[in-house]
Order: C-alpha cells, then structure tokens, then sequence
C-alpha cells in the first residue's frame, strides 16, 4: 500500500511545491494546523472581480499534507473563489490518487481543502456576510 | 538473541497483545513513550474485581466494599514503597500525570505565585509541564523562564543557578527524562542546588518512573507526577507524590465527595491527607489493576529494566547510524538517556515514515511529541520516534531496520 501512497506524483509534488510561498499584499491570508499531526498550511489569495488570479500556499507537514495542498493550487488557479464551495473531499482525494486513506492520514491530504474553503469564508464575510454565512453552513469541513 | 538482563521470551508470553499479527506481520511494538502494553496479571486484575468484588469504596460496611477497599488502599502502599516515600499519605491518586501537575498549579500554586514571580521550565518539557503554568502565570502576572538545551538536550546548570539566585524565582518543574529525546536531566543535582535558595521542584516523572529507580527520599524532591500506563498498568491512574507538609497546606483541589469530614450549611471541614485530593468515586478498579504492574516491575527489578533498555538503545543506534541520510537526536552518552530514540530519515516526514512502518506492523510514534516548543528549538517540524521496554527485542530492531530501509527506497533517497 506504501507504494500506493508514494508514488512518483506525490513524491514530485512534495520535493517541487507548485505555487509555494507568499503573496505580499494578498487579499486573504489564512492559516490553520492539523493538531494531531503538526502540519501546518498557509494560503494566500489574490481575487479580482471573484476570480482567483494567484494562489500561493506555504507550509510545512508530510509528503501526503504538501503534495496535496500543491495539487489543490493548481486545480483552482484562475477560477472562481466560489468553486472552493463546491470542491468535495472526495474531490481532493481523486485529484492527488489516493483514495483509500486511512482516517488519521485523510485529515493530512484534507488540510488545504480546509484553509481554502475558510479563505473563502473570510474573503466574503468583509463584502458579503450573508453569503459568507451560506457558504459557512455549506461547508462540512469546519 | 534475548537481552542478557531479561529474558524477553518468558515475559512476551505474559502480554496477549504481542501475539497480534497485524498486516499479516507479528506485531512490533515501540510506542512505549507513549503507553505500554499490559501483562495478563494486570488485565486480570481489573476483570476479578469487576467480577468478584465490585463496589464503591471507604463508605459501605459490606464485606466486598470492604476488600475493594483494602485493595486499592494497598496499591496506594505499593506506590509508596515503590518510589520509597514516607507514608502513603504522600500518594494522591489522580487521572494521569498531567492531572497531577494540573492538582499542583491550581492549589499550590494559587497560594504561593505572585504578582513578578518566577517558574523555571525547560525548553523539552512536554506540553502537559507547559501550559498548567502559562495559565497561572497569566492569571498571577508572573514569568515564565525556560532553561535552554544544547544540541544534544542537555541543561545548562549554571543558567539554572542564575534563576534561582533571582529572589522572584519560587518554583522549578522539569522532567527527569525528555519524552522527546530522551535525555535524562540531574535531577538529583538540579534539588540539591534548589534548595540550598529554598525553591521547590516539581519533578515530572512520567518517562523516567516507569524505567529508572525511584527513591524520593533520597531525591528530596517537593512534587513528583507519573501516570500508571506507561509501567504496565491501567490508563486513568496517575500519581502525585508531594511532601506531606507541603501537601497539608494546599487548599483542595477538585471538591465533592470524600475528600470531607463535615459538611455544614456555611462550611466544610476537609478530610486528611491523601483523600483531600480525591473527590467523588475514583478509578477503582484501574487503581486496584495498577497494583499488579508494580508487582510485575519489582519482580524484574528496575536496574534490570534498566539495564535491559540500554542494551537495546545502544544496539538500535548503532544500527541506525549505519543508515544513510539518518539524523539522530539527544545525547550520545547512554547513561544520559532513557530508552527513546528520536530520528528523521531524509526529507521523509515522520508521518510518512509512521505510515510505511506501519504497513511492516511497527508501531512508531511521529509528530511533535507534545513538546512544540523543543521542536522549534531544534527547528523540525516533528521527529519520528522509537521508545522501548521490557518485552521489546534486538530481533524487533532488526525488523525496525529493514522496514527503514524499504522507506528510503520508496522515498528514493
């Protein structure tokens, strides 16, 4: 199953991180943790007229947490913010090929997914609460 | 190839976990930091009493609440002699050892922290020797200081003798053996030059209890915490060892039941020592479990223990050092150190590491251990982590290896 695991995408996307690192004057930076295990993820966000124009996230954590939070940047660069609300864990998990995750290891592959979705909440609650509020109670993650 | 103090084969029959297979592999385990397994005397234990003689205990007349409480007022003898303590007054039963240490800084140090004072920590505490203070310093504007570690976790004792000279200094807390590393501290130093500037120490004894000798007498220290899981026994148990003087003047700590003598309207009259720190029914039958653990250690007798983890420290490092892109942590010098061994192969994340031994039916523990701010201090993000005991094997090393060596490949390094 480690082979599974550890392929050469994952492998690939831990040791060359696509869109890793800040944005300085980012529309939104948000940051959450995973407590069990450390791992840690940023997102920063640059939107304009609801579209997302660049995606950088920084962190640190395992193979599974970083590969996943890379994968995810380039599945939303340039799309709209909103399509954060509709992206499922399932999503996630077929988008970096591990679907089979055992519990303790499925919130590592998830984390990003997570800091997304709250960047999302935190975007619209300055300009749009009540949709902000929709978006919260939409969201499973949280 | 048993270890020449123990014979690992008659006491792996002992433990019915070590017969899992797991992955179709025979089960490895080395998470002993973090709790140990249980032999059948104690799991037995807790089923007799259940069966035989379950009842609430110092109230009822009746003959069984009586043996239920003969028995867990024997393990609370039994943990006396164990760590050689004056009376068995000094024996608070409490949920682990961080309820121990939480027990102490809501009572005592309520009483005795002030506006500018000073705790002394370290910088490899585990969480649990950490925040209990943090919220008392807060909420009493005092300090915390921590002793910083060098490379390889060892404390700077005349960085200590620079606090305790400081008059705001009241208290030190610090573990005799780093749950991260390892690293065993001089305790016995560290109390003797405490007092001579009259600082109590609170001495976290959840790693070093369970492996090394005991001897609070000879220690002197004020406070020690340790919780029954990691020696073999129940989960649920901790032990707060105080001095009976100091525990007489602490105010009690959670109130209710049997921690009183009178109750009346406007006030309480509070029992005596130990059973003014145990409020409402405690854990019975884990307490009456842990007794059998204590029997199973003097059994083997702790130098044994002792003796029998440095071998397979020292066999494991070796083996490990031998591996490419291996980092090791904590100090080289084996009398300086318990059974943990802390490690990063490559760029390859404990929980990645974690997760292929797994698949070898190895038990490790990755992550940041509970002790964040060591972590920062040795700028990782978390460590993988092998800890051993009794029943643990140089053929279960080897195991350990080779899987090691099936990550580097899948990790291509």
């Amino acid at each position: 199953m480690s082979d599974d695991i550890y392929r050469e995408i994952i492998l690939d996307h831990y040791r060359n991180p696509r869109n890793k690192g800040k944005i300085d004057n980012a529309d939104v930076v948000i940051h959450d943790s995973n407590p069990l295990c450390g791992d840690q993820i940023d997102i920063y966000l640059n939107v304009v007229e609801g579209q997302i124009k660049d995606i950088k996230f920084d962190g640190k954590g395992c193979a599974i947490s970083q590969a996943s939070a890379s994968m995810l940047t380039e599945m939303v660069m340039d799309k709209p913010l909103t399509t954060a609300k509709d992206i499922s864990k399932d999503d996630v998990l077929e988008n970096i090929g591990l679907t089979n995750l055992g519990p303790a290891r499925i919130k590592c592959a998830l984390l990003s997914l997570k800091v997304l979705k709250m960047g999302m909440v935190k975007y619209y609650t300055d300009k749009e609460p009540t949709t902000a509020e929709e978006m919260e109670k939409d969201s499973n993650l949280f | 190839m048993q270890s020449s103090e123990l014979e690992t084969n008659k006491i792996r029959k002992d433990f019915p976990i070590l017969t899992r297979k797991i992955n179709g592999k025979p089960f490895v385990y080395l998470d002993n930091a973090s709790t140990t397994q249980k032999p059948l005397s104690v799991i037995n234990k807790i089923v007799n009493y259940y069966s035989f003689y379950n009842s609430n205990i110092h109230r009822a007349v009746y003959d069984i609440a009586e043996e239920a409480t003969h028995a867990y007022e024997l393990t609370r003898q039994k943990v006396c002699k164990f760590i050689n303590a004056n009376s068995p007054q000094e024996i608070i039963f409490t949920r682990n050892a961080t309820e121990a240490i939480n027990l102490v800084s809501y009572t005592w140090g309520r009483q005795n922290i002030k506006n500018g004072d000073l705790i002394i920590l370290s910088e490899q505490e585990h969480h649990s020797n950490i925040v209990p203070w943090q919220i008392l310093a807060k909420e009493k504007n005092a300090g915390i200081k921590y002793l910083k570690i060098d490379e390889t976790g060892n404390l700077n004792l005349n960085e200590l003798e620079f606090y305790l000279k400081n008059n705001n200094t009241k208290l030190i807390s610090l573990c005799h053996m780093s749950n991260a590393l390892g690293n065993i501290i001089p305790i016995k130093k560290i109390i003797d030059l405490a007092h001579t500037y009259n600082i109590p120490v609170f001495v976290d004894g959840a790693q070093s209890v369970p492996h090394l000798t005991t001897d609070v007498i000879s220690l002197d220290c004020d406070f020690l915490a340790f919780s029954a899981h990691k020696m073999l026994g129940p989960t649920g148990v901790g032990i707060l060892y105080g001095k009976k003087k100091i525990l007489e003047g602490m105010n009690p700590f959670i109130c209710g039941g049997d921690m009183i003598k009178e109750v009346h309207k406007e006030n309480t009259f509070f029992n005596d020592l130990p059973y003014k720190f145990e409020a409402g029914t405690p854990n019975i039958a884990d307490v009456i479990g842990f007794s059998s653990a204590l029997e199973y250690l003097n059994e083997i007798g702790m130098d044994h223990i002792r003796n029998h983890e440095v071998e397979l420290t020292k066999y494991a490092i070796e083996k490990m050092s031998e591996l490419k892109q291996m980092k090791l942590y904590g100090d080289n010098n084996l009398q300086n150190r318990g059974g943990i061994i802390s490690f990063n192969l490559g760029d390859i994340h404990p929980h990645d590491l974690a997760t292929i031994l797994n698949e070898h039916s190895i038990a490790i523990r990755s992550g940041h251990h509970c002790a964040q701010v060591l972590m920062e201090k040795l700028d990782v993000s978390a460590t993988s982590r092998i800890s051993f005991y009794i029943y643990n094997t140089k053929e279960e090393i080897n195991i350990f290896i080779n899987a090691l060596g099936e990550a580097i490949r899948l990790f291509q390094l």
